[in-house]
């Protein structure tokens, strides 16, 4: 649907001027919500405007269905737009417009007959929960419901593609989900392909089925969210992983393994899906003879898969936890001796 | 008192009409600089160095000439388009070549506010240049370009008033050559009343219409 092949971007002059993106391949299947994930002046700002070309790609290219826009003429290229929908982290409603007025504003450019105008616009209104705000202007309305008219507004052309740049960004937690529930609404039942780029994982986590993460202007890591949730290759996929997942180790463990020795181990076992359902841990106590001393524990769900994460003390001969960790990995489960340096 | 309120209601609708008269032009000459002002600028609509640098400089060598300067500057040019150099319509020609490039400015300005966001938006709809500036740029500046109108005629009616020292007649040619030149107090505090309640006048319209177009 979307196809970004070797895509840079540089602002400004060759020499010195700022490479905002650098080389970028990315994938977006037809019907997914793709999320790119990256901290301030990542560029993913930069990204997302070359899909539709606000900005221009320096080399590269960007392929929408399979369409390269930047080979279409200015009118071809209109027209292809009306295909991708955009919403926006400030939202970008005309002031001076009534709420109608803002989410017609693409029919209107099109010249659609005024009949069709209005009855698609209070579909659109209906849709998003704002009928009644009609005759509102953006000043009137919350961040949120702003949000629900810039949603309209970006439907109204039926796109087949949506564009979310920080959409959620300005809004506080309960809205945040409000809105993206709206988002995956508009996913499942229009299967509008969703591109979202934020700096909060828990956006990812919420709605998103497979994740790129930018830095510096690379794609250092992407893929479906539960993969790189959990089991995150770079630092910075960690440390976005763990905003949302609390799988840091607490201090107090910590103090533990100072006082780790041969009998007395901590590991990190992770559980996905079915797993998590095993009595796993009452097995091991029953069968080995250890001490099994929870320390964290976790579980968050993933794309409707659970996700367990815990951190375990065993206390035994060390014959013993080998066998109880031999055990464990037959199980399917992956565990991980805890040592003082990992976090 | 020299004259009589005939001669003043008469000096009053000389200054209205130099002041509408004017204010249609300059309005007219001031919102295309002034957009084009905006659209060649460095990354809008239509980006044109040239075109953008040569009516930057025009408009602000219009604006460094004190406007009774521009008056006898102009006058070959005032004779050539309204046929002569004193009267009425011929002070409306500098009054024209005065507050053109001043509205231009004061129109670039409210443009220049709008929240780049919007434009943003009409791109990602796929407006045209035109659509962008006639569905969204002006609607979304149009309570500030309602202030800088308001301000522009204040100023004309201000040029108005120094115009009558070339023979333009109105309620300043009054002031000067009754009140000042030939000492009566009376007419000059008849004249400066009127000036003054005509100011006010507009200044109030002016910011209720624009309050009535934001709205809030
Ligand atoms: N129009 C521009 N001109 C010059 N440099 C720019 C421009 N837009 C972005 N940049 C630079 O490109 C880099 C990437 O910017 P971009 O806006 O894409 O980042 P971002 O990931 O969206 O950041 P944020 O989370 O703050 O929005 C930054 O270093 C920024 O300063
Ligand atoms: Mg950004």
């Amino acid at each position: 649907m979307i196809t970004f092949d070797q895509v840079s971007k540089v602002y400004g002059e060759k020499a010195e001027g700022v490479k905002a993106l650098d080389e970028v391949n990315l994938h977006v299947e037809e019907g997914e919500i793709y999320g790119v994930i990256g901290f301030s002046g990542a560029g993913k700002s930069s990204l997302i405007r070359c899909v539709n070309l606000l900005e221009q790609p320096t080399s590269g290219s960007v392929t929408v269905n399979g369409q390269n826009l930047q080979e279409l003429s200015p009118k071809e290229l209109r027209e292809a737009k009306r295909n991708i929908g955009m919403i926006f982290q400030h939202f970008n409603l005309l002031n001076s417009k009534t709420v109608f007025t803002n989410v017609a504003m693409p029919l209107l450019l099109s010249k659609t007959p005024k009949k069709e105008v209005t009855k698609r616009v209070y579909e659109l209104l209906d849709f998003v929960g704002l009928r009644d705000k009609a005759d509102s202007y953006p000043d009137q309305l919350s961040g949120g419901q702003k949000q629900r008219v810039g949603i309209a507004r970006s439907l109204a052309t039926q796109p087949s593609i949506l564009l979310c740049d920080e959409a959620t960004s300005a809004l506080d937690p309960d809205t945040t989900n409000a809105i993206l529930k709206l988002l995956k609404k508009i996913n499942q039942e229009y299967n509008i392909t969703i591109l979202i780029i934020t700096h909060e994982m828990g956006v990812i986590r919420e709605i998103c089925d497979k994740v790129a993460v930018l830095e510096d202007g690379k794609v250092v890591e992407s893929g479906s969210v539960f993969d790189v949730f959990s089991q995150p290759k770079t630092t910075t996929a960690h440390n976005f992983v763990s905003t949302v997942m609390h799988d840091q180790i607490p201090n107090s463990v910590y103090e533990l393994l100072q006082k780790q020795d041969a009998q007395n181990k901590i590991y990190r076992i992770v559980f996905v899906g079915e797993s998590t359902g095993t009595p796993l841990l009452s097995q091991i106590a029953k069968q080995y003879q250890v001490e099994v001393n929870v320390l964290f524990g976790s579980i968050t769900e993933l794309q409707g898969v659970p996700f367990g994460n815990l951190i375990v003390q065993f206390e035994g001969e060390e014959k013993e936890i080998n066998r109880v960790i031999m055990h464990i990995h037959q199980q399917k489960v992956s565990v991980k001796e805890v040592l003082e340096d990992v976090g | 008192m020299l004259v009589d309120w005939q001669q003043i209601i008469e000096a009053l609708w000389q200054t209205v009409v130099m002041v509408a008269v004017s204010l249609f032009f300059s309005a007219l000459i001031g919102l295309v600089l002034g957009i084009i002002l905006v659209v060649t600028r460095k990354g809008h609509l239509w980006e044109n160095k040239y075109i953008f640098t040569v009516l930057n400089a025009i408009v602000n060598i219009f604006r460094s000439i004190p406007f009774i300067i521009l008056m006898v500057a102009v006058i070959p040019f005032t004779r050539l388009v309204v046929g002569t150099s004193i009267g009425t319509a011929a002070a409306i020609v500098p009054m024209v070549l005065f507050a053109g490039p001043y509205i231009a400015r004061l129109i670039e300005n409210s443009l220049l506010e709008v929240d780049p966001g919007v434009m943003e938006a009409a791109q990602s709809m796929g407006a045209t240049p035109w659509q962008i500036i006639i569905r969204f740029l002006i609607p979304e500046a149009l309570s500030s370009l309602v202030l800088g109108a308001t301000i522009a005629t204040i100023g004309l009616v201000g040029a108005s008033a120094m115009a009558g020292a070339v023979g333009g007649g109105g309620l300043g040619d009054l002031a000067i050559t009754f009140g000042y030149q030939r000492f009566d107090t009376i007419v000059m505090l008849i004249t400066v009343g009127i000036l003054v309640v005509m100011v006010q006048g507009l200044q109030s319209t002016g910011n209720i219409l624009s309050k009535k177009i934001r709205r809030r």
